[in-house]
């Protein structure tokens, strides 16, 4: 890695990307209903400002020389006792940099087309705050210069996420959703926590440098702990198995939420974290192929439950978490896949972003219907947000041209070169992955009309379909950061230099067969869905498809596991407490007042049983002196 | 001779309470009284903390000779800890008051007797923390449980008389043994020579105590630090209390009272008693981290708001005890640290949730549901006060919860672990007691709840205020804290673990082979 330079010039203004969407989000928060008139606007313009800045700091990076990219900023010290210390420090680099650009433009677009969506939502000001807080702690968790710094926007993000999924939280499924997906993230965080304590103990320092420049020297047990804890917490973060549980609940949340925090964004932070500490995970053999295997699992799971729900926002969710388990098995691959994982981040977040408000699109205007057995035929009716979903659906099933298609096949590539079979896992799934995004498209977009009798159709206004234009251009073009091998080269300052990779087959011969397979798995999806009629009762489905629908167990697996025995646990403690232990101190009460009860017997008030018992104690005394005495 | 500046921000409460017993009875000029008396207490003191430099040791020192006989002293000072723990009682007392504005007009007693023994307390505490004579800290520890058991007994729910009686005992019994290890320090100091309580000759006396002796007196001290703390398993008086008290009386009683356990454990127990404190560590770590699993398992299982509340202090007290005696400066600033936000983060929530629950006339979760549509500032207050419960970075918590559990990291790892768990647990208690309350569909009979009225609001902002300061600039308490707790480790002859792979080291190598 280069050396970190301090900020001058235009860089000294780095921490106002941080500080503009905080300072928005707490008036917004603060000034109560006083806002509300304007709250969406400011709300609006806090990101695209922070936008702005991220372009002009990243044409200021592209100026620089290639040694010089990396740009530091120390704000305060946030505390330091001891030999620990942790600042509010700032690291501007090629990798930062992309994640600002990402989280400030497509959050720009998320929040102009929630002008529109949220217009008659009485709450529309507080959910503008509540976005803010969210850009502020993203873009404070990719700027940190340090774990800890790090750490508190990570948090900042999983309390906006709370604070958005459970945003209708009249309703009981968003309130049980939001403590969920806190309570699944807390025990990632634990990971992370203890990662960092064990960075302090180790090397008396949590910075990305200082770590860094450390870890070669550290036993191989701290390096393989310090990689599984930080897994721990990606997991946590980016809904990988095992701690995946909580996403698909947190399609509660309002459209534009799963849009931005659990498809483009947050959710990939887990990955972000795993790519920023590759110095770790190139020293511990056992980490990096935990973070693979997780990647590769994930990938299959989510795949597998996308093609089982008939929730549109449920299928992209999985879809998610799938896309995700690939952008993470290649940062497990190390320097040959931390820059595709990237590249894949990126190109998903354009088109993930897209099919998300498409599909919010799709719900506004089906009275917030999220069950596709009732959609069908709204490609008419709905035209920009037919062909602007199109797109996104191209560029998810790695249509030859569109973004998806070269992002994942580099990533599929690279798991190739690594491991053959892993490498067809990947194939596989990228078949899967063709198959329910047609299904979706077909049982959306075209077919019968299936729907209920008080539905009128109708295509969303201006402030919903120029955000969606805008994202399914990208999501065509977005693999022009490949072109040249141009984002591996720009990341080098960050990542270190990319390996290049021996593939067994020439990679024509591989794109064509992920083409094929991606082609088998659209005309699966098109002889089920699209020649049949689509029952709007779901039937019965296999072992399988039931399996999928109930998201393969793992809800049930965790309530088995975890939730029944901590009930048990909690409430035998709760009786423990108050019968045991409780009960024993007042026994002691009760024993120490009946025994002075009868100790009160002695006192009789008779003068002579007290003279007996003044002679009797005197003997004693006088006894107890001459045996002392004589001894 | 300097102005006593302690003596008078402990008298000036005293003397409003006396004031307010010789007033009329009833009406608001009680309370105003008391709100003013609190507030320039509050003044004074900042006033003096200006003043205070953060590496000159023991500060505003006093000493007058008490009882020659004895070797007792009339003596205070405060160094940062004692400084932080007066601070958060000046800053705490007036918002209490503010915010138990119509609290006492329904007790057994007066409204003047309410607030005159708030003020009492008040003043008693403030001695506590910054007695820096033994026999004089004694006397004033036994003397707050007076105005804490009348305003138990005489302003709240209705099982306060068993609930007053259960705390006075517990804390008698915590008396007794402490009393016991006072005299044991007498004969220790005669034996020396000329008898003395003060600390700081104390300590010298101290220090070559005899291994056994030296063990016995120190259990006397921790046992009593303990049960006031409270820790598993001496910790059931606690959720009575609070169940019973007024929420007031909760703030005063655990925020500020309970400190005296952890703060008595710091001045007395490690700094008196270096070589028994290093031998028990590993024990009492252990009942700390029971305390700190235990309590959030029971916070999580209670249904009543106030008792949960006061198991969640069960196990952040665990986590101060644990800093305590991890002892690295990490951990026991951290302790420090969390003694203050502590104070803060739990006043919130008794307050907040004081306001939700007279509201309603119940303190049960499950007569609660969907608040938030009614009472959107009290939720959204309930939100931040519950999040700083819970560690959330940005809130001052974090902060002194990540450094108790980073310095018990590097003395023991298991222990670390484990208490790690709490931060899962705590998330839990929090989020479950807020979802059941103030979440999900509006119940028909919380509807006439109505939200927080300016009083109420401006009572609780300053210490979300606070929070979230010190959530982003500890450093500032940080900066008066570490130079006493590192002179206290000192005195205990500990120095923190080095890192295994010291990076100074490692440049410096890398600079000698260029």
């Amino acid at each position: 890695m280069t050396e970190v330079l301090p900020a001058d010039g235009v860089f000294g203004l780095s921490w106002l990307l941080v500080a503009v969407p905080a300072i928005s989000a707490v008036v917004l928060l603060v000034g109560g209903r006083r806002t509300d008139r304007w709250g969406h606007l400011l709300g609006t313009a806090a990101p695209a400002f922070a936008f702005v800045l991220g372009v002009v700091l990243f044409v200021a990076l592209l100026g620089r020389g290639e040694q010089e990219r990396r740009v530091g900023q120390q704000l305060w010290t946030w505390f330091e006792v001891g030999g620990l210390r942790a600042d509010f420090g700032l690291l501007l680099d090629p990798l930062s940099a992309l994640f600002v650009l990402l989280i400030t433009g497509v959050g720009s677009l998320i929040h102009v087309y929630s002008i529109g969506y949220m217009a008659h939502d009485a709450r529309r000001r507080r959910f503008f705050g509540y976005l803010n807080l969210f850009i502020a702690a993203m873009l404070m968790l990719v700027l940190a210069d340090n774990y800890l710094a790090l750490f508190l926007g990570w948090e900042g993000v999983g309390l906006a996420s709370y604070l958005l999924i459970g945003f209708w939280q009249h309703k009981n499924s968003a309130a049980v959703a939001a403590k969920k997906a806190f309570v699944v993230n807390r025990v990632g965080d634990m990971g992370m926590v203890l990662a960092i304590m064990l960075m302090f103990a180790t090397f008396g320092s949590v910075t990305f440098e200082g770590v860094a420049a450390g870890i070669e020297d550290a036993s191989g047990a701290t390096q393989t702990a310090l990689g599984l804890l930080l897994l721990l917490g990606a997991c946590g973060k980016s809904a990988q198995v095992p701690l995946q549980s909580w996403l698909l609940d947190a399609m509660e949340g309002p459209t534009p939420v799963s849009a931005l925090i659990h498809a483009a964004t947050m959710v990939t932070a887990g990955v972000y974290l795993v790519v920023r500490s590759g110095f770790v995970y190139e020293t511990t053999e056992v980490a990096s192929t935990a973070v693979v295997l997780v990647g590769l699992v994930t990938l299959v799971v989510g795949a597998i439950i996308g093609c089982a729900k008939d929730d549109i926002k449920k299928v992209l969710a999985g879809s998610t978490m799938s896309q995700i388990g690939y952008m993470m098995l290649a940062a497990g691959l190390g320097p040959a896949g931390y820059a595709f994982a990237i590249f894949h981040l990126i190109t998903h977040g354009f088109f993930k972003a897209n099919l998300f408000l498409g599909a919010g699109s799709v719900m506004h205007s089906m009275h917030d219907d999220v069950d596709m057995r009732v959609y069908g035929g709204l490609s008419r009716l709905m035209p920009v947000t037919f062909v602007t979903f199109a797109m996104g659906y191209l560029a998810i099933i790695g249509f030859p041209g569109f973004a998806g298609f070269w992002s994942k096949d580099k990533v599929i590539e690279a798991a190739f070169a690594d491991n053959i079979w892993i490498g067809i896992a990947t194939i596989l799934a990228a078949g899967v992955t063709a198959f329910y995004m047609t299904r979706l498209m077909l049982m959306t977009f075209l077919g019968d009309k299936r729907w209920k009798s008080d539905v009128h159709p109708h295509e969303s206004p201006a402030t919903m379909t120029i955000p969606l234009v805008v994202l399914a251009v990208a999501s065509v073009l977005g693999g022009v950061l490949i072109l040249g091998g141009w984002i591996g080269h720009f990341l080098e300052p960050s990542v270190g230099p990319e390996e290049h990779h021996d593939l067994p087959i020439p990679v024509l011969a591989l794109t064509a067969i992920v083409t094929l397979t991606v082609a088998v798995g659209v005309f699966i999806a098109w002889r089920t869905y699209g020649t049949k009629e689509v029952p709007v009762t779901a039937p019965r489905g296999s072992v399988l498809t039931r399996a999928a629908r109930a998201d393969l167990y793992g809800d049930a697996l965790n309530e088995a596991v975890l939730m029944r025995p901590g009930q048990w646990t909690t409430r035998w403690l709760v009786w423990f407490d108050n019968r045991g232990l409780d009960g024993g101190v007042n026994g002691l009460a009760a024993l120490i007042g009946g025994t002075s009860g009868q100790v009160r017997r002695a006192q009789t008030g008779y003068v002579r049983s007290y003279a007996l018992a003044m002679l009797g104690g005197a003997l004693l005394v006088v006894v107890s002196l001459l045996a002392v005495t004589l001894a | 001779m300097s102005f006593p500046w302690l003596t008078v921000i402990g008298t000036l409460p005293l003397l409003g309470a006396v004031a307010l017993t010789l007033m009329p009875r009833g009406g608001v000029l009680p309370k105003q009284l008391a709100l003013g008396v609190s507030v320039g207490t509050l003044v004074l003191t900042a006033v003096m903390g200006l003043q205070y430099s953060p590496r000159g040791g023991m500060q505003f020192e006093e000493e007058h000779e008490w009882i020659g006989a004895f070797g007792a002293h009339y003596a205070l000072g405060v160094d940062g800890i004692g400084l932080t723990l007066v601070v958060m009682t000046a800053i705490l007392t007036p918002l209490v008051i503010a915010a138990s504005w119509n609290d006492g007009d329904e007790g057994r007693w007066s409204v003047n007797a309410f607030f005159a023994w708030m003020l009492a307390l008040e003043g008693l505490a403030l001695g506590v923390f910054a007695a820096t004579d033994v026999f004089l800290f004694y006397v004033l520890f036994e003397a707050t449980l007076v105005p804490i058991y009348f305003l138990l007994g005489g302003f709240g729910g209705l099982q306060r008389s068993y609930a007053a009686v259960k705390f006075l005992v517990f804390s008698l019994v915590g008396g007794l043994l402490m009393l016991a290890a006072v005299v044991g320090l007498y004969v220790v100091s005669a034996q020396a020579g000329t008898p003395t309580y003060l600390l700081s000759e104390l300590s010298e006396i101290t220090a070559g105590i005899d291994e056994s002796t030296g063990r016995w007196l120190f259990l006397g001290f921790f046992v009593a630090f303990a049960v006031k703390a409270p820790m598993w398993p001496v910790h059931t008086w606690l959720p009575d209390a609070a169940a019973a008290g007024t929420p007031g009386t909760s703030v005063l009683l655990v925020s500020v009272l309970d400190k005296i356990g952890t703060f008595g454990m710091i001045r007395f127990c490690l700094e008196l008693f270096p070589e028994a404190s290093q031998w028990a560590s590993p024990v009492v770590m252990v009942l700390a981290v029971v305390s700190i699993i235990y309590g959030a398992l029971l916070a999580i299982g209670q249904d009543d708001i106030r008792r949960l509340i006061a198991y969640t202090s069960v196990s952040h007290f665990g986590f101060i005890v644990l800093g305590i005696f991890a002892l690295t400066s990490q951990s026991a600033s951290g302790a420090t640290l969390y003694m203050f936000n502590h104070g803060m983060s739990t006043a919130a929530l008794f307050l907040v949730t004081g306001f939700l629950i007279t509201r309603h006339g119940s303190a049960r979760i499950s007569d609660f549901g969907g608040v938030e549509k009614v009472a959107p500032v009290l939720a959204g207050i309930l939100l931040v006060a519950g999040l700083s419960s819970l560690s959330l970075p940005g809130l001052a918590p974090f902060v002194s919860e990540f450094l108790v559990l980073a310095g018990t990291f590097s003395v023991s790892v298991t222990a670390a672990v484990v208490a790690t768990l709490g931060i899962v647990l705590a998330a839990l208690y929090i989020l479950l007691m807020y979802q059941r309350t103030m979440t999900g569909p509006l119940r028909a009979d919380n509807a006439t709840i109505t939200d927080l009225r300016a009083r109420e609001v401006a009572a609780l902002a300053p210490i979300l205020g606070l929070i979230i300061a010190f959530g982003f600039y500890p450093q500032a308490l940080l900066d008066v804290i570490n130079p006493a707790v590192e002179r206290t480790l000192e005195q205990v002859g500990v120095t923190d673990p080095s890192p295994d792979v010291p990076l100074e080291a490692l440049s410096q190598d890398e600079e000698a082979s260029q």
